[in-house]
């Protein structure tokens, strides 16, 4: 009941929403730190910043959206 | 009637003096409060940071400070990802923090399981287990170093007594193999003590009332460990987890006191390098870009735990 209300209410879109952006983020985090620290290609390290940082700024934007 | 005269009289009062007789407001007090730690943050940790951010951007050198900077945009940053010795120095590192924690969780854990068993001096013991987080790096790094020495060291003897190899040979500190362990195990040693102390404080906190139900419905030791202590214990493990975590990818102290990222680059972990890259060969700008990958790599790894830990805490 409550849940529909507050659904009814917030015009966010549902897919933009705090939960699965947050997984989405952190996955790229994990992936982009895999990538730093793996000894098997150079191009993989070479990307891992940019990986990181992509993760890391989108988990800080996600973080201030609603649930 | 004493308070309504006291109303009439704060009423009559013109606002401007009574200003002056109030003083400062209570925000106005919580800044002037808050304001010099502010302040010494800004100074101390925000400021060299986004120093660092523009620095990564140029070509600046500590040692000539004269010499006009040059803007290289993201030159740096391609340099540095495209090198393999910096590859390998972040491969040592991501090993060595493996292992450090992996060594450090499971001992401290298991230690601080004993300790909670409050068996007849636990309390001299865990006093005894703390003395080397207590100890000052400088001074663990140097008599390890004494202790791993081929000739007259006490580890190399009791290798030599354990394995039947001779104590000459268990040259810790300069053997490409075993370089890499020496560092780890110190660490491991020092370490351990305060993974420890939190889980003691995480097996503390589960109140005794779980333990007795499960009891009554005649839970084995094995399923209390796995279903009640654990899972309750999960949270402060995690927490200890973190904290090494971000130490040990900033490590520098140890290293650079037992092998100096020798022999060879074996044990050159990534702030080793930064090190040598900063103040050796002084490319400022360039080690401003490595010390800002290094950030964004803990910033992130920080997001991953402190999510995983709450919901850990949720649960």
């Amino acid at each position: 009941m409550n849940r529909s209300v507050a659904s009814k209410r917030s015009s966010w879109p549902r897919w933009a929403r705090r939960g699965l952006m947050e997984n989405i983020a952190t996955a790229i985090i994990a992936i982009g730190f895999l990538m730093l620290f793996q000894p098997f290609a150079l191009s993989l390290y070479t990307y891992s910043f940019v990986t990181m940082l992509a993760g890391a700024v989108m988990f800080i934007i996600i973080s201030k959206f609603p649930e | 009637m004493l308070d309504r005269t006291a109303d009439n009289v704060a009423r009559a009062t013109p606002e401007p003096l009574a200003k002056k007789i109030r003083g400062i407001s209570d925000k106005g007090l919580a800044w002037l409060f808050i304001s010099p730690t502010i302040l010494l943050l800004l100074a101390i940790n925000i400021f060299p940071l986004f120093w660092a951010i523009y620095l990564s951007f140029t070509n600046f050198r500590a040692n000539r400070p004269n010499e006009v900077v040059k803007n290289l945009g993201l030159a740096n940053y391609r340099r540095i990802l495209g090198d393999q010795d910096i590859w390998i120095a972040m491969q040592t590192t991501a090993h060595f923090v493996f292992w450090t924690i992996l060594l450090q969780t499971v001992i401290g854990f298991t230690l601080a399981w004993l300790i909670d068993r409050k068996f007849r001096g636990h309390a001299f013991w865990t006093t005894i287990i703390l003395v080397p987080m207590m100890l000052s790096p400088a001074v663990v790094g140097n008599f390890w170093r004494f202790l791993y020495e081929p000739q007259i060291g006490l580890f190399s003897y009791v290798v030599s007594f354990v394995t039947g190899i001779p104590p000459t040979n268990v040259q810790m500190l300069s053997n490409v193999e075993l370089a890499p362990w020496a560092i780890i195990i110190v660490d491991t040693w020092m370490w351990t003590p305060y993974v420890m102390l939190i889980c003691l404080a995480g097996l503390r906190s589960i109140p005794e009332y779980i333990y007795e139900a499960a009891e009554v419905d005649r839970a084995s030791n094995w399923r209390q460990f796995w279903s009640i202590t654990l899972p309750m214990a999960l949270p402060f493990i995690m927490l200890a987890v973190l904290f090494r975590g971000i130490e040990n990818f900033k490590m520098f102290d140890m290293v650079n006191l037992l092998t100096g990222g020798g022999p060879g680059s074996t044990t050159e972990v990534a702030s080793i390098t930064l090190k040598r890259q900063a103040f050796e060969s002084w490319r400022t700008g360039y080690s401003s870009a490595f010390a800002i990958i290094l950030f964004v790599a803990v910033f992130g790894l920080a997001n991953i735990y402190v999510k995983a830990l709450n919901k850990v805490k949720q649960r």
